[in-house]
């Protein structure tokens, strides 16, 4: 394979007086505080909601995310049958769970491919990515699209998952045991990214427990919460699989529960590929109605818990929806861990909750007594990787090495 | 302890405080106290039970605002709704992000596009609208239409 | 305007992300838009084409204002998803603006949610013939 430049990802911007989703204030090089802005992605979802029938506010939610795009619908179409008391057959189940173990693979490695660049490993981003495409590939076999899926409805789902298609569904997580294996040996030995992220970004298990943090965010730090063994819902109840938690809830422990849960993901999709083959029968059980009442749906998505809360008043749309990212509660936690962490790491400690993509692009440093820019965006991904080059001669290794062959 | 027997701890205790409770299947519980009273019945479900707060859902009805707070108790597999009614003219609730911090960003939320005003909330301000928002328009509210006068159309 | 190598600059408004991601994806091995010429710029100043994605909403809106102005004309620019075209599903909610393209005047639509990254290619293709004035 040819050479590639990597050119460094924008946007990056540099306007001085620039309103940034992640303000920091910092004495020098250490950070003192944290100031987050929203409101840069409100569309206005509940509102919209409330103007769509059951059927169509599916497709409205999917679109909140587009790397958690069937997490939402998931939780979406769970609080509609928990108002109606709507049944959902078995062989759906079983669909929605491969459906969102794709995701969250994809999802994850997206993530780490992210992680990769923050730090200055570019060749961990391409070749992540790389494999993250054999995923979206079968998303496309599968439901059409490579993403925003629409394979949630209330009910059940809309496409079956057709029994000649689970060999490839078989191999393609075959292929994927290999590179996974080795992005962890890659990353979890590493001595330079043990340096990076080891003790970086500590949220304790209190600090967790108090700010309601969620997912992979939560598990790092000890707090063993999980939606889908906590809660079960979809196939999650049905097969084996394991809630992977560690307990020192750094950067690196995040990464390492990320990384783990693929494994798991893969794990899941075996079990329910071949439960597909016996359990037959409807994939929707058609509900022509959704009975007044109350329903709350929730669902573990890469980054933790989804909740989606609708109530019905007998007609064929929303009385109301409320909608509720993990994003929601983890962002929070980063005024937490941040605070007395030097400049050069602040960008991968806000990354390390797996905000919104866009979040991430938005970063400022203020000086924390005359409130005037110092970094950008631009600049504070430079002084992480610089911060990983320089650690990289300190301790005489290159890095994570990743040799998967051509 | 089992479902069962924590769930019977949960009404007991709240059982002078509760307006209604409805027990709608073996996963959800949903229980009305009076706006006074959520804020103790939060530090109790949060801090005696250890539910974790998942979020507080704010709707707009013809006869009042509610205020549903969602707790999850996940080793039981239950999510537990304290809900309260709130006046349709003056909306007021004291805050529980003193009780409860992971209630903070909601609570601004629910201000900002219902206009339920939340006592001694610690950092109230906008979360999500621009700075310029006008005041006193509530987009989540019922008598908030889109497509009015809001919106900026070039034909 | 140069185009054997085309500075790209990426504007996102609101977001779901998927545009943004297939838009990273197309530099990745196997699309790799870079032997087009193609490079992403972290500076709308140096744009020669600017990536318009998301459905701009009253906050992001104000903020793309801003950074339009700063790129130096003339400037390409497409709207990549539909989103960006016309406000996808979310053109009537409260919190969205006009649609961008109302104040950033677009060169070129991509529709799609989201466009499939060879959609994208072909129009990066179709563009680079045009800006090069062949057929």
């Amino acid at each position: 394979m040819a050479k590639k430049t990597i050119i460094p990802i924008g946007p990056y911007h540099p306007l001085q007086e620039e309103p940034e989703f992640f303000k920091l204030h910092v004495e020098g090089e250490k950070v003192v505080g944290l100031d987050i802005e929203l409101g840069y992605n409100h569309r206005g979802i509940e509102k919209l909601s409330e103007s769509k029938t059951f059927e169509q506010t599916v497709f409205l939610v999917e679109r909140i995310c587009g790397i958690c795009s069937t997490s939402h619908p998931i939780a979406c179409v769970q609080a509609i049958e928990d108002a109606g008391d709507i049944e959902v057959p078995e062989r759906a189940l079983y669909i929605r769970s491969v459906i969102g173990e794709l995701e969250r693979i994809h999802s994850h490695l997206l993530w780490l491919g992210l992680a990769g660049h923050f730090l200055g490993f570019n060749t961990v981003w391409m070749w992540v990515w790389r494999y993250r495409e054999d995923v979206l590939d079968i998303m496309e076999l599968i439901t059409g699209n490579r993403n925003h899926y629409a394979m949630m409805k209330p009910g059940g789902v809309h496409r079956d998952i057709k029994n000649e298609d689970i060999p490839t569904i078989k191999k393609m997580c075959d292929g994927l045991k290999k590179p996974l294996a080795l992005f962890r040996d890659a990353v979890i030995d590493d001595p330079v990214i043990h340096a990076r992220l080891k003790g970086v970004g500590v949220l304790s298990r209190q600090q967790i427990i108090d700010y309601g943090a969620l997912g992979p965010t939560a598990r790092a730090s000890g707090v063993a919460i999980d939606v889908r063994r906590d809660h079960p819902h979809a196939a999650y109840d049905r097969i084996d699989w394991d809630v992977i938690i560690t307990q020192n809830g750094d950067v690196f422990d995040k990464t390492v529960v990320r990384i783990l849960e693929m494994f798991e993901s893969v794990k899941i999709i075996y079990q329910c590929i071949e439960k597909l083959k016996t359990v037959t029968g409807p994939y929707n059980s058609n509900p022509k109605e959704i009975k007044p009442g109350d329903g709350i749906g929730h669902y573990e998505a890469p980054r933790g818990e989804v909740i989606h809360y609708i109530r019905s008043d007998g007609t064929n749309r929303p009385a109301r929806h409320k909608v509720r990212a993990p994003s929601f509660m983890n962002i929070v936690t980063d005024r937490e861990a941040v605070l007395g962490e030097s400049v050069a790491d602040a960008s991968i400690i806000l990354a390390a909750v797996d905000p919104c993509y866009c979040c991430t692009e938005r970063m400022a440093a203020v000086d924390s007594r005359t409130g005037r820019q110092v970094l950008t965006s631009a600049e504070l991904l430079r002084l992480s990787r610089e911060k990983t080059e320089k650690l990289k001669k300190e301790i005489g290794a290159p890095g994570p090495q990743l040799d998967l062959g051509a | 302890m089992t479902r069962e027997e924590v769930l019977a701890k949960i009404e007991q205790s709240l059982s002078d405080k509760t307006v209604e409770i409805f027990k709608k299947s073996d996963r959800r519980t949903y229980i009305e106290v009076k706006p006074e009273d959520i804020p103790e019945a939060s530090r109790f479900i949060f801090r005696d039970i250890g539910a974790r707060f998942q979020i507080a859902s704010g709707i707009d009805t013809p006869t009042g605002f509610e205020i549903l707070y969602h707790w999850a108790l996940d080793a039981y597999n239950h999510i537990v709704t304290i809900k309260t009614k709130l006046d349709k003219e003056k909306p007021e609730i004291d805050s529980i992000a003193p009780v409860c911090v992971a209630a903070e960003w909601i609570e601004r939320e629910m201000w900002e596009l219902l206009g339920i005003t939340f006592r001694n909330h610690p950092d109230m301000r906008r979360l999500l609208l621009i700075d310029d928002w006008p005041e006193g328009v509530y987009p989540l509210r019922r008598d908030y239409s889109t497509g009015g006068e809001y919106k900026k159309e070039k034909e | 305007m140069l185009t054997k190598s085309l500075n790209v600059f990426h504007l996102a408004g609101s977001p779901c992300n998927n545009c943004d991601i297939e838009i990273l994806d197309v530099l990745t091995p196997r699309y790799d838009a870079e032997r087009f010429g193609l490079v992403l710029v972290g500076s709308i100043r140096h744009a020669d084409v600017i990536l318009l994605s998301g459905a701009f909403n009253k906050k992001s809106a104000i903020r793309a204002r801003e950074v339009y102005k700063q790129a130096a004309k003339p400037v390409v620019v497409i709207a990549v998803g539909s989103c960006a075209c016309t406000g996808n599903i979310f053109r009537h909610s409260y919190n969205i603006d006009e649609p961008v393209g109302n104040y950033i005047p677009v060169d070129a639509y991509l529709p799609g949610c989201p466009p499939k990254p060879e959609a994208m290619l072909a129009a990066v293709v179709k563009l680079i013939a045009k800006l090069r004035g062949e057929k």
